[in-house]
């Protein structure tokens, strides 16, 4: 199994009563933001960051969000960077890049190959689209947000993987030039998963890629359904998902006792309560970003005639273990619960939010090394959850002949 | 004919617009919102009680089927003059509504030889010299919708106490398609002003005076730029075809 350390790196440094001026994310003023405590904030997370890879993580995971008071990066490859050169072993995971708000993917490209070579190959490059949300706070034309992600991965794996000079003519990037001089250490290019939580399409592109899905905090029954989608599509394309295609984030936090880890976890809900975060209805969706079938639903979120989702309430979270929190040996039981459910061989554990104190953090980290990782990597041993580093597949379908001769088989076979 | 208007089809770049068409006299194109065409209102029966009224719906908008490549007002307006040739018509008065008013000026920049007069009403086009375009992808649709109206009334007339999911599902689609020709600079051109200096086709530029979309030194602008222009105010609001219908037929016309 792959491990992995997350936090959404709140800063939740503002007075407390600015909150109730009832916007949220988006239009919440950054006349509330505190650079010094800022700055503070940021020391804290390397500090956290450093502590998770001696305490034996496999893996740091960085995302990346825009105006968003949940999470302070606003740019994952800066955090990438520092951990390039601040860290030694632990793979850099970053979930992800939003593509679509990049004007020019070969910078891009460039920026991942450079950290990629700075850490000694242990870039993990994930892609994500960004939230309806990105889009407003970038002024990215969210109707474009799938063409401009397709065209955006396809134009850097190309100028990871072709020798230069060559010319890049697509639809929203035009290169008369493609020849970076930086490329990646990992060959044939550093690994590309693709994390999400809603979109359908977004599975069943990972999926015909041959890239790990990594379902962000989604229910069990949620999670199992994404798989039953992303098996079929990767059946289409020639091969067998198992474990090592499968990722899953989910919020743990664990404490020396029940009370405090409980008192902890309940600082999850910051991000869904009093900042609805990606949840605004109609910030998270701007017309054009989602799939049309999922427009009826939508607009009547939108304008207020159903309930917005992820509104459970803390109570239910811990119920349906979206949330799981409490000493080590209460967590490693439930997760056993999600590790058979879910059978993932790449998991992510989203260990702190809020306002929890970098105190607490520090423990929370010390504790997930020592106690509860290795634990479910004997479990992840003793239910066969090889993750891609233990079973080595091919970076993507590209890659992986065996899948396109079976494919290729198949289509002649049906007379396509 | 039903209601004192008939529907064709008449394909255009591909594409099959969808055209009401009623009424004599000389022939007055208009072009709608970028939040949809609501169909044939009272406005238009004004209108064709004493001309030959050309109602398209633009392509991509109301379920329509959109080209995937038009991806700019100019694509849209370019659609436009295609549908005017197709139809076989000249000394047209071009009347464009908000986002239609947009279509219709760069209509003008292109190809005035067409045109007889063009009536911009509440126009988007040009960037305001004071304020913004309002950002209609900060709030819901049926929000946006409501705000276009000076009397709230106009709105319920048209789509009832409780708005249905499927005009809900149209606002949405007909957003993208403004998403995807007008994104930005956002429902303005930066280019457009410049063009409009050597438009001397006469206009009448028409705002209403309770307009919550478009800031009102807008039509002041596309005055000051076009050749042969005047300004007329009018009791509304953005949605000034609902909001004063009678008095809005009666300018174009008068």
């Amino acid at each position: 199994m792959h491990l992995m350390y997350f936090t959404e790196q709140p800063m939740s440094a503002y007075d407390e009563h600015a909150a109730e001026e009832g916007v949220t994310a988006l239009l919440f003023s950054n006349s509330n933001f505190d650079p010094v405590a800022g700055s503070q904030l940021y020391n804290d997370r390397l500090t956290e960051y450093k502590l998770a890879e001696e305490v034996g993580v496999d893996g740091i995971m960085l995302n990346e969000h825009h105006n968003a008071p949940f999470c302070m990066q606003a740019k994952c490859n800066i955090w990438a960077s520092v951990l390039a050169g601040a860290t030694e072993r632990v793979k850099i995971v970053l979930l992800g890049n939003p593509l679509p708000l990049a004007d020019n993917p070969i910078r891009l490209a460039e920026e991942l190959a450079m950290i990629d070579m700075i850490s000694g190959g242990r870039l993990v490059s994930g892609f994500v689209r960004g939230g309806g949300t990105e889009q407003l706070a970038t002024g990215v034309n969210p109707a474009y947000n799938r063409e401009r992600f397709e065209e955006a991965h396809d134009l850097i794996v190309e100028a990871w993987t072709r020798p230069g000079p060559f010319r890049w003519e697509g639809r929203h990037y035009q290169h008369r030039v493609v020849n970076p001089w930086a490329l990646p250490m990992q060959q044939p290019h550093p690994r590309i998963w693709i994390p999400g939580v809603l979109s359908r399409e977004t599975v069943v592109w990972a999926a015909k890629h041959r890239y790990p899905y990594i379902a962000l905090n989604t229910t069990i029954e949620a999670t199992k359904r994404i798989w039953q989608t992303y098996d079929d599509a990767a059946h289409e394309v020639g091969y067998d998902p198992g474990p090592e295609n499968r990722g899953y984030l989910l919020r743990v936090h664990v404490a020396d006792t029940t009370e405090k880890a409980m008192q902890n976890a309940s600082q999850f809900m910051w991000m869904q309560g009093e900042f609805t975060g990606l949840a605004h209805p109609v910030w998270s969706n701007p017309a054009g970003y989602a799939s049309p079938r999922n427009r009826e639903a939508l607009v009547e979120v939108m304008n207020g005639r159903r309930p917005p989702p992820r509104a459970q309430s803390f109570d239910n979270q811990i119920e349906n273990m979206q949330i799981i929190a409490g000493t080590p040996d209460e967590c490693i039981r439930k997760l056993r619960t999600i590790l058979e459910e879910t059978r993932p061989g790449i998991l992510a554990l989203w260990g702190n939010d809020g306002r929890v104190t970098h105190e607490d953090s520090m423990r929370c980290i010390e504790l997930l090394g020592t106690e509860v990782m290795p634990a479910l990597r004997d479990m992840g041993a003793e239910l066969d959850l090889d993750g891609p580093f233990d079973s080595n597949p091919p970076v993507s379908i590209a890659y992986d002949e065996t899948a396109r001769a079976r494919a290729a088989s198949s289509a002649a076979a049906s007379g396509d | 004919m039903t209601n004192g208007y008939s529907e064709s089809i008449i394909e255009v770049a591909g594409l099959p617009i969808q055209v009401r068409r009623g009424g004599d006299g000389p022939t007055v194109l208009v072009l709608h919102h970028e939040t949809g065409n609501p169909g044939w209102l009272e406005f238009h029966n004004a209108l064709s009680a004493r001309r030959d009224v050309i109602l398209p719906t633009l392509p991509g908008w109301d379920g329509t089927e959109r080209g995937d490549w038009m991806r700019s007002v100019r694509d849209i307006a370019a659609v436009c003059a295609l549908l005017l040739d197709e139809l076989g018509v000249a000394d047209v008065t071009v009347v464009g509504l908000g986002f239609g008013g947009y279509v219709a000026a760069e209509m003008a920049t292109a190809n005035q030889s067409r045109l007889d007069r063009l009536v911009l009403v509440n126009a988007m086009g040009l960037q305001p010299e004071d304020g913004d375009i309002r950002d209609q992808f900060l709030e819901a649709h049926a929000d946006y919708v409501k705000s276009c109206f000076a009397d709230p009334a106009n709105f319920t007339a048209l789509y009832g106490e409780e708005v249905s999911t499927e005009q809900l599902v149209a606002w949405d689609a007909n957003r993208e398609m403004t998403a995807r020709t007008a994104w930005k600079p956002f429902l303005y051109s930066q280019t457009l002003p410049h063009l409009l200096r050597n438009v001397n086709t006469p206009t009448k530029v028409i705002r209403g005076s309770e307009d919550s979309v478009v800031p009102t030194t807008v039509a002041n602008q596309f005055v000051e730029l076009l050749g042969d222009a005047e300004l007329i105010e009018i009791n509304g609001g953005h949605h000034l075809e609902s909001d004063a219908a009678e008095s809005l037929a009666e300018a174009i016309v008068g």
